[in-house]
C-alpha cells in the first residue's frame, strides 16, 4: 500500500533527531524553532529602531565622529514640528497619497469591473494592463520624464494635438502648478493594475447565485451594483488602499526621478525630505526624530485602518 | 662547497629582490568624478604605472552622485579610494574629520612647494583652515565656471543686423553681465536655419550643487560676500545686500526669459546637451569640458568660441576644481604619496594639461606657449585671477543644500521674493553655524 500525505507526517521522528531532542520539553523545542527568527527580528528591526529612538534626543551626527555628542532631549521634535519645509512636505505628501489613492482606486476598480466581464481578448487586455507595475521605478521615472519634456515630449504633443495649445508653452515637471499633478500622474499609471488586480479578486469571489438571487428578486442592475458587488468588494478595495497608501507614505525613487522634489521644493515628499537631512546633511539627531515622527504617524494611521478593515469583514 | 655558497646567495638574493618588488608594487585606486578630464588622467597615470609598477584602478561616479558617493565612502572610513580628487569644498571636512592626510611634512621632504601652483588653487583646494599653510591636497584640476557661444551665429550678417536693429548694440561676445542678458533674450525663441533656437543654458539643478553654481555666477560680479568679515560669520548684509538681491534678480531674468523650454532641473550634462543638440546660443558650464566642447564636430572648431564669465560691478567666476589628497583610510599610503610627487612633476603638469587636463601649475600656466595652446587657455587665465568658491566648512553640505533649496525656490519655483529668498538664506546658514558652535 502506497504511503499517504497523513501517513508521512505522522512517521516516527528518526531515531538519530530523537536522541538529540530527547530530554527537551515541548516548550524548550519550540523555542529552538523560534529562537532565530526572533533573534533576526530583534537584530534587524527592533534594535535599530531603539537606537534611532535613541539619536533622536542628541545632536548626533554621522559625518562628524570627532564631535561630542550631546543629549538634548525633545530639541529635535521641537525644530521638527516648528519648521515649515517639514510641514511643507507634510503636505506635499498628503496631496500625492490623496489624490493617488482616489485615482487609484477609481480607475483600478472600473477596469477591474470591465475585465470581470466575459469578452473576447480578456486574458491579454489583463496582461497589457498589468505591464507598467512590472517595471523598475527608475525605469519609469526616465521614461516619463521624456514623455513629460516640453519640445520633443509626447506627452505635451498629445495634450496640443485636443487642446491646439503651443506644445512648448507649458511644462509638466517644470511647474509649480503641474508637477504635483504629473507626479500623481505616472504612479496612478503605473500602480493602478495592482489595485485592479486586488479588485478582480475581490469581484470573482462573489459567487454568482447572490446575482441570481438578486435577479429573481428583480433587483435593477445598479442596485445589485451598490448592495452586493461593492459590500463585498470593499474589504479587497481596503486592503489595496492600504498597500498603496504605506507604499505612496514612503514614496522616493520615482519621485526623484522625475523632479528631484523640484520645481523648488513643491514635489519635496517626507521621505525625499528625510533622506536629504539624513544622508546629505548628516543632522543623524535631527533625522532620527524625524523617522520616528513619520514611523509612529504611518503606524498610527495603519493601526486605525487596520481595525476599520476588520469591521467592514466581520460585517 | 663554495659553489654552493655562491649559488644559495644567488637564489636568496633572487628571491629577495622579487619579493621586494611584490611589496612594492601596490594596486591603487583613485577616486574621482566621471567626466571628460577623468579619461585623461587614466592615459596620464599610464606613465606613472610604468615608472613606479605600481597598478592605478579607477573609481570614477557620475557628478550628481559624485559627493553622496564619496562623502559617504569617507564618513564611513572606507578603503575604496587610496587618492581622492576631491572638490574643494570638502576639505574642511576632509581636514577636521580626519579623512585626509596632511601632507605638509611630505611636501617638505619631497621638495614641493606650494608657491609652484597658482595661489587662487592653493587657497582654495590645499589649505584648512583657509590661507593657513596646513596642506591636505595637491591642486589637481584648477576650473572654473566659463561661457562658450555659437561663434559662426555671431558672425552671420543677418544676425549681427537684427542684433543692431533690436538693440542698438554690436553683437559680440558679452563685456558685463547685462549684455550677456540682453543678447540671450535676442536669440531667445529665434528662427535660424528653420530651427527654433534659445537664449543661454544655465545651471539650475535642484539635488546636488547646480543652481548654487550657476547663481553663484552672477552673484560674485555683484560683488557678492559670504561675510562682512571674513572668519567672522556675520552674514546678515552681506549675503542679502542690495547688491545680492540685484544680482539674484538677474538671475531669475536670464532664467525666465532666455533659457529653453523645461530647463529647470539642469546641470552640466543638460547644459552640453542644449548645446551640441543646437538649442542655445550660449551656455555656461566648466572649462573643463571646454576641450571637448571645442573638439566636437558639429558644433565645436570654427563654430564655437569662448569668454569668461562677464562682470558686472566687478569680475568674477564660480571655482570650479579639485585637489588631489591622500585618504587616511588608505594601507597603500606610500604608494598614494608616490603618485602625487609624480603628479607634482613640471613635465607631468604640462603633459596633464595637454591631454585635457587643467594643471594648476605656474611652469604650465606662466609658460610663453599656454595662452595661445587652446582658443580658452587664455579666458581660463583670466578666470582664474577672479574666482571665488562657496563655503569650504566642515558643514558644507548643510550650508549648500540651504542655498539649493532657497534659490530654486524662488528661482525656478517662482516664490517669494529675492530678498526674501536672501533672508531666509541668512537664518538657514545662521543655524547651521549655530549649531557648528561657530556663532
Amino acid at each position: 500500500m502506497s504511503e499517504t500525505t497523513v501517513d508521512r507526517v505522522a512517521r516516527k521522528t528518526p531515531a538519530r533527531v530523537a536522541r538529540k531532542v530527547k530530554g527537551l520539553s515541548d516548550r524548550a523545542i519550540a523555542w529552538l524553532f523560534v529562537g532565530p527568527t526572533i533573534f533576526l527580528l530583534l537584530t534587524i528591526n527592533i534594535f535599530p529602531l531603539i537606537w534611532t529612538i535613541n539619536l533622536s534626543f542628541t545632536n548626533f551626527k554621522a559625518n562628524r565622529p570627532n564631535r561630542a555628542v550631546e543629549y538634548i532631549g525633545l530639541r529635535n521634535y521641537e525644530r521638527i514640528l516648528g519648521d515649515s519645509d517639514i510641514w511643507l512636505s507634510m503636505q506635499a505628501t498628503a496631496h500625492f497619497l490623496f489624490w493617488t489613492l482616489f485615482f487609484q482606486v477609481l480607475i483600478g476598480f472600473t477596469l477591474a469591473w470591465l475585465i470581470n466581464k466575459k469578452f473576447k481578448g480578456n486574458d491579454l487586455w489583463t496582461t497589457i494592463i498589468v505591464l507598467p507595475m512590472m517595471l523598475s521605478p527608475a525605469v519609469v521615472g526616465n521614461f516619463w520624464t521624456f514623455l513629460y519634456q516640453p519640445q520633443i515630449g509626447l506627452f505635451n504633443y498629445v495634450i496640443t494635438f485636443f487642446t491646439g495649445a503651443d506644445p512648448s508653452s507649458f511644462q509638466m515637471l517644470g511647474s509649480v502648478d503641474l508637477a504635483p499633478w504629473s507626479i500623481v500622474i505616472v504612479d496612478t499609471w503605473m500602480w493602478t493594475p495592482f489595485v485592479m488586480l486586488i479588485c478582480l479578486a475581490g469581484l470573482r469571489s462573489i459567487p454568482d447565485y447572490i446575482y441570481e438571487a438578486a435577479e429573481i428578486d428583480r433587483a435593477s442592475k445598479l442596485r445589485q451594483f451598490f448592495t452586493i458587488t461593492i459590500p463585498m468588494v470593499l474589504p479587497f478595495l481596503m486592503l489595496a488602499v492600504l498597500f498603496r497608501g504605506i507604499e505612496n507614505f514612503k514614496m522616493f525613487d520615482l519621485v526623484v526621478q522625475l523632479t528631484g522634489g523640484g520645481p523648488g521644493s513643491t514635489t519635496e515628499m517626507a521621505s525625499i525630505n528625510l533622506k536629504r537631512e539624513a544622508f546629505e546633511k548628516w543632522r543623524t539627531g535631527y533625522s532620527s526624530a524625524f523617522a520616528i515622527i513619520l514611523f509612529v504617524t504611518v503606524f498610527g494611521l495603519a493601526s486605525i485602518y487596520v481595525k476599520a478593515l476588520n469591521k467592514v469583514k466581520e460585517r | 662547497m663554495k659553489q654552493l655558497k655562491l649559488a644559495s646567495a644567488s637564489v636568496l638574493t633572487l628571491a629577495a629582490s622579487t619579493l621586494s618588488t611584490t611589496a612594492l608594487a601596490d594596486d591603487l585606486t583613485l577616486c574621482w568624478a566621471a567626466w571628460d578630464p577623468a579619461n585623461a588622467l587614466v592615459e596620464l597615470s599610464k606613465d606613472f604605472e610604468s615608472e613606479s609598477g605600481h597598478t592605478m584602478n579607477f573609481e570614477f561616479v557620475p557628478w550628481p552622485n559624485f559627493a553622496d558617493r564619496m562623502l559617504n565612502e569617507l564618513n564611513s572610513g572606507g578603503k575604496l579610494c587610496d587618492l581622492l580628487i576631491g572638490d574643494s569644498q570638502w576639505i574642511g571636512g576632509g581636514a577636521e574629520n580626519g579623512h585626509y592626510v596632511k601632507l605638509n611634512d611630505f611636501f617638505d621632504k619631497e621638495s614641493i612647494s606650494m608657491d609652484d601652483f597658482a595661489p587662487a588653487t592653493v587657497y582654495a583646494y590645499s589649505t584648512w583652515p583657509k590661507g593657513t599653510p596646513n596642506y591636505y591636497a595637491l591642486p589637481a584640476m584648477g576650473d572654473a565656471n566659463g561661457w562658450f557661444y555659437r561663434k559662426d551665429w555671431f558672425a552671420r550678417d543677418d544676425i549681427k543686423a537684427a542684433y543692431k536693429e533690436a538693440t542698438g548694440d554690436e553683437l559680440g561676445e558679452p563685456k558685463s553681465q547685462k549684455e550677456l542678458l540682453q543678447i540671450a533674450q535676442f536669440f531667445q525663441g529665434r528662427e535660424i536655419d528653420g530651427k527654433t533656437v534659445y537664449g543661454a543654458a544655465i545651471f539650475t539643478e535642484r539635488g546636488s550643487e547646480g543652481i548654487t553654481m550657476g547663481v553663484t555666477g552672477a552673484l560674485y560680479p555683484w560683488g557678492f560676500k559670504y561675510e562682512n568679515t571674513p572668519g567672522s560669520y556675520d552674514m546678515e548684509g552681506a549675503v542679502n545686500s542690495p547688491e545680492a538681491v540685484e544680482a539674484l534678480e538677474f538671475y531669475k531674468e536670464l532664467y525666465s526669459t532666455a533659457t529653453p523650454p523645461g530647463y529647470t532641473n539642469s546641470y552640466m550634462g543638460e547644459s552640453l546637451d542644449a548645446f551640441k543638440s543646437g538649442q542655445v546660443a550660449m551656455a555656461m558650464n566648466w572649462f573643463a569640458f571646454f576641450p571637448g566642447l571645442y573638439a566636437d564636430p558639429d558644433t565645436g572648431g570654427d563654430k564655437i568660441d569662448f569668454f569668461v564669465n562677464p562682470p558686472q560691478n566687478q569680475a568674477g567666476s564660480t571655482l570650479g576644481g579639485q585637489g588631489i589628497s591622500v585618504v587616511s583610510y588608505s594601507e597603500k599610503q606610500e604608494a598614494s604619496l608616490e603618485y602625487i610627487k609624480w603628479f607634482s612633476d613640471p613635465a607631468v603638469q604640462a603633459q596633464w594639461w595637454s591631454m585635457g587636463g587643467y594643471s594648476a601649475h605656474n611652469s604650465v600656466l606662466n609658460s610663453d606657449t599656454f595662452e595661445a595652446s587652446a582658443p580658452f587657455a587664455g579666458d581660463f587665465l583670466l578666470a582664474m585671477e577672479d574666482v571665488q568658491d562657496f563655503w569650504q566648512e566642515p558643514a558644507y553640505a548643510e550650508l549648500l543644500l540651504a542655498m539649493q533649496k532657497r534659490i530654486h525656490d524662488y528661482v525656478v519655483a517662482d516664490q517669494g521674493t529675492a530678498k526674501e529668498a536672501l533672508d531666509k538664506l541668512v537664518e538657514d546658514w545662521t543655524e547651521v553655524f549655530e549649531d557648528e558652535g561657530k556663532l
